[in-house]
């Protein structure tokens, strides 16, 4: 059987690990290469990397992070932020990357995801959503970091998705990020079930029982946090031990 | 040296970063001579079939990968294990290798979340020099839409996932051929390559 999987993401600036609370107060607290090598002895089953890094030269130097931690680090790794065209998609997957992550420019161009999928294989095109509820059943798409609504309906994105090629989708409720009062269940239950491709669950995490909860109540297969982890508040072998007990499959 | 056969499909990165860990001697290769004077070979691959076989036709490759497999230590990875068998039915019928007899299909049952990604557990059926040092509850991480079907004889592991998906396929001699991503597996994984490192060494 399958087994859900823990994903640990860090988000990096500068070469540098940080973690914003509600993208705010962002701190410095180490260096993503060990990070990522500590979770993994966790038994974390992939790493996320978030790039927030604006300039070109820190571009760079996040890649160079990505490079070295693929060198050491033998589980699945996804990168995000930054990356706005194929080429852009070439270079990290060539830095070591197994899969990228797309999110507000795969809204504004839909057409890289396809493009994507075509030349590096749908495996390695994840699609990030933020989305809001604005009504009983009924959520929005954001983009740049949930600042901006698109006005474009959540379950016609996943849709569009996809048909595009997408292998993956990680959903993100910004009503739940940053709350740590447990993922959005029912808009991870209405995107589950309007999709046939894997469900990665993020934002709300803050109890141990939020990630039995969302593999009990939807077709997540897979739970992403990153302060928890990173603030070690749980470890990633904490998390994995309680769904075991409840009976959710995991490795 | 294990030449890793470089033909233009697939991360070979992660397999050299992991071969370079375990001190495994690797290059990557692309030529008819380096692959007949490896010791090993590995086809990685990642991709659609078709397009996988007509970059190996176009680069010259297909005749000398038969002969060369049946005399050294030979591992496809994902795709790469895909292209062992006789033909599959991505985008059409296309033949592959045909190293190991059986066809590749999409997958497919009710419901079934598609690709096949993550970690699934490998349950052992046939002896396998890979894997006399993993034990009943270990797990290796897949990415696939496509499995092969080819008789219980060439299983080595198989795992669950809407029916028997084979994981590890043995032609009893040479040839093996991995469905899930050793280089992401872990220590699992590591210890995948290090027993098909050791045929050689």
């Amino acid at each position: 059987m399958l087994a859900k999987r823990i994903i640990p993401c860090l988000d990096v600036r500068d070469g540098k690990v940080v973690k914003g609370v509600n993208f705010q107060g962002v701190r410095d607290v180490g260096d993503p290469v060990e990070c990522a090598a500590e979770y993994t002895r966790q038994r974390a089953d992939e790493i996320v990397f978030y790039d927030i890094t604006a300039s070109y030269e820190g571009r760079g130097v996040f890649l160079d992070v990505v490079r070295k931690t693929a060198k050491k680090v033998f589980v699945p790794l996804t990168v995000g932020g930054g990356i706005k065209t194929v080429d852009d998609i070439r270079e990290t997957l060539r830095a070591g990357a197994d899969k990228v992550s797309v999110n507000s420019q795969a809204v504004k161009n839909p057409r890289l995801i396809k493009e994507g999928a075509d030349i590096f294989g749908s495996q390695c095109i994840c699609v990030g959503i933020d989305a809001k509820k604005i009504g009983e059943n009924k959520w929005t798409v954001y983009i740049n970091g949930g600042r901006v609504d698109m006005g474009l309906d959540l379950i016609d994105w996943v849709h569009q998705i996809e048909q595009l090629g997408a292998g993956e989708i990680c959903l993100n409720s910004i009503d739940a990020d940053g709350t740590k009062e447990g993922f959005d269940i029912p808009m991870l239950k209405a995107v589950c079930d309007n999709c046939n491709i894997p469900v990665i669950a993020s934002g709300g995490a803050g109890k141990i029982n939020d990630f039995a909860e969302v593999f009990e109540k939807t077709g997540a297969t897979a739970a992403l946090a990153a302060s928890l982890f990173h603030f070690r508040e749980l470890t990633v072998g904490d998390v994995k031990e309680y769904c075991r007990n409840r009976g959710v499959i995991v490795r | 040296m294990i030449a890793i056969i470089d033909y233009g499909a697939g991360n070979i990165f992660s397999l050299k970063n992991a071969l370079d860990f375990l001190e495994l001697p690797c290059e990557l290769v692309s030529d008819e001579k380096s692959i007949r004077s490896a010791d090993a070979l590995i086809l990685p691959g990642v991709g659609a079939f078709p397009a996988a076989m007509e970059m190996l036709r176009s680069r010259g490759l297909v005749d000398v990968i038969r002969d060369e497999a049946a005399k050294k230590p030979f591992l496809g990875i994902c795709l790469g294990m895909q292209l062992l068998f006789d033909k599959s039915y991505e985008f059409g019928e296309c033949d592959g290798l045909g190293l190991i007899s059986g066809e590749v299909r999409k997958m497919d049952a009710p419901g079934l979340i598609i690709p096949h990604m993550g970690w699934n557990k490998l349950e052992k059926l046939n002896d396998c020099p890979l894997l006399e040092n993993i034990g009943m509850e270990e797990y290796v991480y897949f990415v696939h839409s496509y499995k092969a079907h080819c008789g219980d004889e060439n299983i080595a592991a198989f795992c669950e996932y809407g029916g028997r998906v084979p994981a590890l396929v043995y032609d009893g001699k040479t040839v093996f051929g991995a469905q899930f991503h050793p280089e992401k597996s872990g220590e699992t994984g590591l210890k995948i390559l290090s027993s098909f490192g050791g045929l050689i060494w």
